[in-house]
């Protein structure tokens, strides 16, 4: 089954299968200490710059800041929902802790 | 690889959307097919149409351009006519009710809450009276901006107007400069004081003079690559270029042309011609446009009149800062710059405005870049009466300085990218600050932008107090937050403003102007501004100036704005809304 996953409205949100799912200005906990050496990066989304699946997991690149430290800059792939049957299902994304996944083009 | 938004460009695009545009309408919004939707909506904005944000689905954002932001007479009335009819929704404002008119920072006027059904008889309206909304937004010719009193103006160095129409006529529905890799923002001035604002343009044109062949020539400097979006602000470039009058559409067609060939389609976020220039540096980019664009030999630069430059400056060097005021023109006539707070009219407002122009001035009315509007041709004897008239009261042209120098951008009450609330957050501050705070003595312009997120449509790095939309936690708990930046402005020596201070809930923030502005006054030297102030204090001292604090002021939007459907509804909660709506605003069901 053909899922279609887009950045819209420059980079205001994850679109998935024609409908806006995942927005700029969410507050998400990453489990990624090598972004800026919070233990878990209190991060704020500005920009969503890309975004993929891998199986069921729908993730995003996303640019933005940690809150307690002011660290910018893009961590790696941020799961931000699943895909079930085609169908986009939301996590809660601002009271889950989200693992980061660093892929081959991360520094 | 080409992005989504190439794609679909390649597809449809141009002149061609409105046939669809006008096709769509006639048959409604919900005919549009679900998986092309956002392809549409990328298209429409071409013809000035934006789609919403989530929650308010099948309405619009209409923007009309008004080139250099003139209203000719008649206009005004047809633009608040329209917002009457049109562009109510199914909520209202707290502050400006339901029916109002955006001026905004690129003097085009804005209009929500449109519905697709309606735009039929909006362009008829519009057109009637030689108004449009085309290529308003979307990747070509913005509306081109400039000097709002060119042609009136006592001391402008030459009369810009002409050829900013020039370049409307000549670049407005041009195949040949219709799909460029992103938006096209150009200034031209011709006045003294700076007021096109020319360096945060893509291109610029500035006042200039030049001796060819023996003669003093008077025309344009021209610069390139300004722009402050996503956190990449920068400056337009000197390219070493002078241009005449005559030669200034030919010279902008070919930059517009070298744009087009060169710009980054691959990736919309390096696709403003600012990265280009990043990437050629201004003297390959002059060799480029002269080669392969211009069959001419190009001037090098001229003389330019930026040490004269005040506008948006801070600095008091006697120039204007704004246009707010009652000023004498070229031809003894006055105009009369009014202040709107954070550029919302409401449209009875907006009504009284279109008849007061007619009564006592020519009809026209300008908008500015500061989000005020100008009534024009007033003669002498008719000024007293005027300031008579009830809407002076409430749009001033002595306003007080905070009300004065507030400006907002459209924030999450309709926009996508926006973080936080920004217009009646502005609106509520500048009252608030107004109450509460004394300015230090002879402080009469000081500038307060604030914007929603780095898109920076309030142009938040060029103003003494930068406010810029973030989030934080306060007691564990999300709330909506600004960045503070200090010191901003244009001017001979134009400078960003310094970001301070992060992330300062927006509880706090009055507080933090307010403690600012004291620590100023007891720093200040002699009658500095604050401009020069920040200039002469390190960034780490200006940061312990700031003192955020809770003071009086309470925020009733310190929530997540953005989860709403509209933050101002009885339930705002995003399965309370009644979007999408039919044309008449009732809900479309499943059942439709």
């Amino acid at each position: 089954m053909s899922v279609s996953l887009r950045v819209l409205d420059d980079g205001a949100w994850v679109s998935v299968n024609d409908a806006r799912e995942v927005s700029v200005s969410e507050l998400w906990r990453l489990d990624d200490p090598s972004f800026c050496g919070c233990e878990l990066p209190d991060f704020v989304v500005e920009n969503v710059l890309d975004v993929g699946a891998d199986g069921r997991t729908v993730s995003a690149k996303v640019y933005g800041q940690c809150i307690a430290c002011g660290q910018t800059g893009v961590p790696g792939w941020v799961p931000v929902g699943r895909l079930r049957e085609g169908e986009f299902v939301d996590i809660d994304r601002e009271r889950v802790v989200l693992p980061v996944r660093r892929g081959d083009d991360d520094e | 690889m080409p992005t989504d938004v190439e794609r679909w460009k390649s597809e449809v695009y141009g002149n061609e959307i409105r046939e669809h545009l006008l096709e769509f309408a006639e048959q409604g919004w919900d005919t549009i097919p679900e998986d092309e939707r956002d392809a549409w909506f990328e298209r429409f904005k071409w013809w000035g149409l934006y789609h919403q944000r989530n929650g308010q689905e099948s309405y619009f954002m209409m923007r009309i351009g008004t080139p250099n932001g003139v209203l000719t007479p008649g206009q005004t009335e047809v633009v608040a006519e329209v917002a009457d009819e049109y562009a109510r929704g199914p909520a209202e404002n707290p502050i400006f009710g339901n029916g109002y008119v955006d001026w905004t920072t690129r003097q085009s006027i804005q209009l929500h809450w449109i519905k697709l059904e309606d735009i039929p008889e909006i362009f008829e309206k519009l057109e009637s009276v030689g108004l449009s909304t085309q290529q308003a937004c979307g990747d070509s010719w913005r509306n081109i901006v400039g000097c709002p009193v060119a042609g009136k103006d006592k001391h402008e160095h030459v009369d810009a107007l002409p050829v900013a129409m020039e370049l409307n006529e000549t670049f407005k529905g041009n195949d040949d400069h219709s799909n460029l890799p992103r938006k096209w923002k150009v200034s031209i001035t011709g006045c003294r004081e700076g007021c096109g604002q020319g360096d945060i343009n893509d291109l610029a044109l500035e006042p200039a003079t030049k001796e060819i062949d023996g003669e003093e020539t008077k025309g344009f400097n021209i610069r390139i690559g300004g722009g402050l979006s996503r956190n990449e602000p920068r400056l337009a470039r000197d390219i070493d270029v002078f241009v005449t009058p005559e030669q200034a559409a030919e010279v902008s067609g070919a930059i517009s042309a070298l744009f087009r060939d060169n710009g980054d389609r691959d990736n919309r976020y390096n696709a403003r011609i600012k990265f280009l220039m990043d990437e050629w540096g201004a003297e390959k980019f002059r060799n480029v446009l002269q080669e392969e664009y211009v069959d001419f030999e190009l001037e090098t630069a001229g003389d330019d009149l930026r040490s004269e430059y005040s506008y948006n400056s801070g600095y008091a060097d006697g120039g204007h800062s704004d246009h707010v005021g009652i000023h004498e023109q070229a031809d003894g006539n006055y105009y009369v710059g009014l202040d709107v707070l954070v550029g919302r009219m409401g449209v009875d407002d907006t009504k009284e405005l279109a008849r007061i122009a007619d009564e006592y001035g020519s009809g026209e009315v300008r908008i500015t870049q500061r989000q005020n509007v100008i009534i024009t041709d007033v003669p002498e004897e008719k000024l007293d009466a005027l300031q008579d008239e009830d809407l002076l009261d409430h749009y001033s042209p002595d306003p007080h300085p905070f009300m004065r120098g507030s400006i907002a951008c459209t924030g999450t009450e309709f926009c996508s990218l926006s973080i936080v609330e920004t217009k009646n957050r502005q609106v509520r501050y500048a009252r608030w600050l107004k109450e509460n705070v004394e300015l230090p003595a002879g402080v009469e312009d000081f500038h307060i932008h604030l914007s929603g997120c780095t898109a920076s449509c309030a142009q938040p790095q060029i103003a003494d107090i930068s406010l810029r939309g973030m989030k934080t936690r306060k007691d564990g708990e999300p709330v909506e937050a600004l960045d503070i930046g200090l010191g901003g402005g244009l001017g001979e020596n134009p400078n960003f403003a310094e970001w301070v201070t992060q992330r300062v809930p927006v509880d706090e923030v009055p507080g933090a102007i307010k403690n600012l502005l004291a620590n100023f006054e007891e720093r200040r030297e002699g009658d500095e501004t604050f401009r020069e102030f920040v200039a002469r204090t390190d960034e780490e001292d200006l940061a312990e100036l700031v003192e955020p604090e809770e003071t009086s002021y309470e925020d009733p939007m310190m929530h997540n704005t953005k989860r709403t459907w509209y933050p101002y509804a009885d339930d705002d909660s995003l399965d309370a809304s009644p979007a999408p709506t039919h044309g008449d605003g009732t809900p479309i069901t499943s059942d439709d």
